[in-house]
């Protein structure tokens, strides 16, 4: 690591199996972008890579090998020249992989073939900064770094692979987040529930790994807030006593004593991951048929990624590097790097 | 308790068993006979099973099992509660010093209850208490039967940093921090037992079901124990529950 960026952390799909015994789950923020990070590199989804937060890393690779950076347009380079997302990158021994600034999103990821091949810690090598579990020592990486990497295998040399364009989200600044109601929507009134459901929310700075937390109009209880503790997941919305909701992400506490209005759908977590305060959210109510569906959606879309016939053929070298990102950076790069400081100065993960 | 549990819905992925609404023995032991019967049964699909203070959260994969089937292994697995094997409640000792710099509120604790500190330290250490669950942390476990007498409110505001081992009281529970964090519970003794051990397998010394007592301990004996922990030559006093 040459620099190790704002808040880079090694993450995989989280460390299940252990709630009982209060052991968070972590893991990435944007599971559908690590997972297809990996699998444009061959990797199986439940290699660790790295997640950026707006200003991203500086790496160089000790060895040549694939890469795929998902996720966040944080301006990814690759020895100075802009690179494009969402495909497979061949980089050589001594190749530096840099972020020129934040575009779109919040939180980049960086697969490499083979994987970042940290000591697994109760099954996982997710870092939870927290409790100072997992990954590089359990911190977020720095400069002078050397993670240690994975065996490519005969399918992480082989992948040749790019997302079709379709496919590839963009984020913005308007966030339409589907939820299903429920474990405890029946602890609001009939106009706390509709308050939460039409109005919009702004993220607050607050936000990080453990919740996003917004602004709005108060949503009304119609018991208490405060409920015996039980148990939480990835997407679950409490509201506490001051009547805003905070929704539970990959770093939350196993248990909660707050009420929980609604569940963010598995197909929608990656909206809330690349949100960045300020942004505005609506939540939309769907029935948990309809949360499926998008669900088997989502893993339509990376299966493409998997299936031999769909994947394209080798890209000429040259082909990876992004020139129409370039001209773009060089016209208002300065600006963009300018509003992600802005935003890390005000958003920054704890 | 309910008459019969309440299924809520947490999302595409999980659902809560619910069995009661309020913190009680009877409840939270049914909650533990069903999260043991569903381990057991590995069902495919089923990810993750997290037991509570009165439910239970079961976690699934929608694309392998659908809710409704998720329902129907649940209430199979009810069907055989009573013949569900709970292995016996053990208590664990934890060697705990009180007060001076390892306890610092014990004296206000004390003041509060109107006792001498003396009195504060035989009613928290002349109990054995329930791990209720774990949660908030990894390792920080939920225990029940604190003394009314000694139940203080937390800080009004919270120490920045609790050391790891700390053994504190708020309202009427009490319990021990598994590592270093910021907390608001009233600190009245330490232990060097280490509780969280990411190393191990379960990485929790006690199980929920399991009892803990804490036994006061010297600054001296507790050293002693700190270094026989690190040289990994320690094994904590464990013993059935009569």
């Amino acid at each position: 690591m040459l620099d190790g960026g704002l808040f880079t952390t090694v993450q995989d799909l989280g460390r299940v199996r252990y709630q009982r015994f209060g052991v968070a789950v972590s893991g990435a923020m944007d599971s559908f972008a690590i997972r297809a990070a990996n699998r444009l590199v061959g990797n199986p989804d439940t290699a660790a890579g790295l997640e950026a937060t707006l200003l991203g890393p500086e790496v160089q690779f000790a060895q040549s090998g694939l890469i795929a950076v998902t996720g966040a347009h944080l301006g990814p380079c690759l020895d100075g020249r802009p690179i494009q997302m969402w495909r497979t990158i061949a980089v050589r021994a001594g190749s530096v992989l840099s972020f020129s600034g934040q575009r779109d999103g919040t939180r980049a990821y960086v697969a490499i073939g083979g994987g970042i091949d940290v000591p697994v810690v109760l099954g996982s090598r997710s870092t939870s900064t927290r409790t100072g579990l997992g990954g590089f020592e359990g911190r977020p990486v720095r400069a002078g770094d050397t993670l240690p990497l994975g065996e490519p295998t005969r399918e992480t040399a082989a992948a040749r692979r790019a997302m079709r364009a379709s496919a590839i989200p963009s984020y913005g600044h308007q966030h339409h987040v589907r939820v299903v109601l429920g474990p405890q929507d029946d602890a609001f009134s009939d106009q706390g529930r509709s308050t939460f459901l039409t109005a919009a929310y702004t993220m607050t700075p607050q936000s990080d790994r453990i919740g996003c937390r917004f602004d709005g109009p108060r949503i009304a209880h119609r018991t208490t807030a405060d409920i015996v503790s039980d148990g939480t997941t990835f997407g679950i919305v409490q509201v506490s006593g001051d009547g805003m909701p905070i929704v539970l992400m990959a770093d939350r506490g196993t248990t909660g004593g707050y009420t929980k209005i609604a569940t963010v759908i598995s197909a929608d977590l990656w909206r809330l991951a690349q949100a960045a305060p300020g942004d505005q959210v609506r939540f939309g109510a769907v029935d948990l048929d309809q949360a499926c569906l998008r669900l088997r959606e989502v893993e339509a879309v990376l299966d493409a990624l998997v299936a031999p016939e769909r994947a394209r053929p080798a890209a000429p070298a040259e082909a990876i590097y992004d020139e129409d990102a370039g001209s773009e950076l060089a016209a208002d790069g300065c600006g963009d790097l300018a509003d992600a400081l802005e935003q890390t100065r005000r958003g920054r993960d704890r | 308790m309910y008459e019969r549990p309440a299924f809520l819905t947490v999302g595409d992925s999980a659902v809560v068993v619910e069995y009661g609404d309020a913190i009680d023995e009877a409840t939270n032991l049914c909650v533990r006979r069903l999260a043991a019967a569903l381990s057991l049964r590995r069902d495919p699909g089923i990810i993750e099973i997290v037991p509570t203070y009165r439910s239970v959260m079961v976690h699934y994969d929608p694309l392998r099992v659908p809710r409704s089937q998720v329902e129907a292994i649940v209430l199979d697995a009810e069907q055989q509660l009573a013949d569900v094997f709970l292995p016996p409640p053990r208590v664990i000792d934890i060697p705990t010093v009180y007060g001076g710099g390892y306890g610092p509120d014990l004296d206000d604790v004390a003041a509060w209850a109107g006792m001498a500190a003396d009195e504060v330290i035989a009613l928290h250490s002349g109990r054995e208490y329930l791990v209720y669950m774990m949660g908030f942390m990894a390792g920080f476990p939920y225990l029940g039967g604190l003394s009314p007498r000694i139940a203080m409110p937390r800080l009004p505001s919270p120490r920045t940093k609790v050391p790891t081992g700390s053994v504190g009281i708020a309202q009427e529970q009490t319990g021990i921090y598994p590592t270093e964090t910021p907390g608001g519970w009233r600190l009245i003794g330490w232990t060097p037992v280490r509780i969280f051990d990411a190393s191990h397998d379960p990485p929790v010394l006690f199980e929920a079901g399991d009892y803990i007592r804490f036994v006061p301990a010297s600054a001296e004996q507790a050293q002693a124990i700190a270094s026989q922990i690190a040289a990994g030559a320690w094994t904590p006093t464990v013993r059935p529950r009569e």
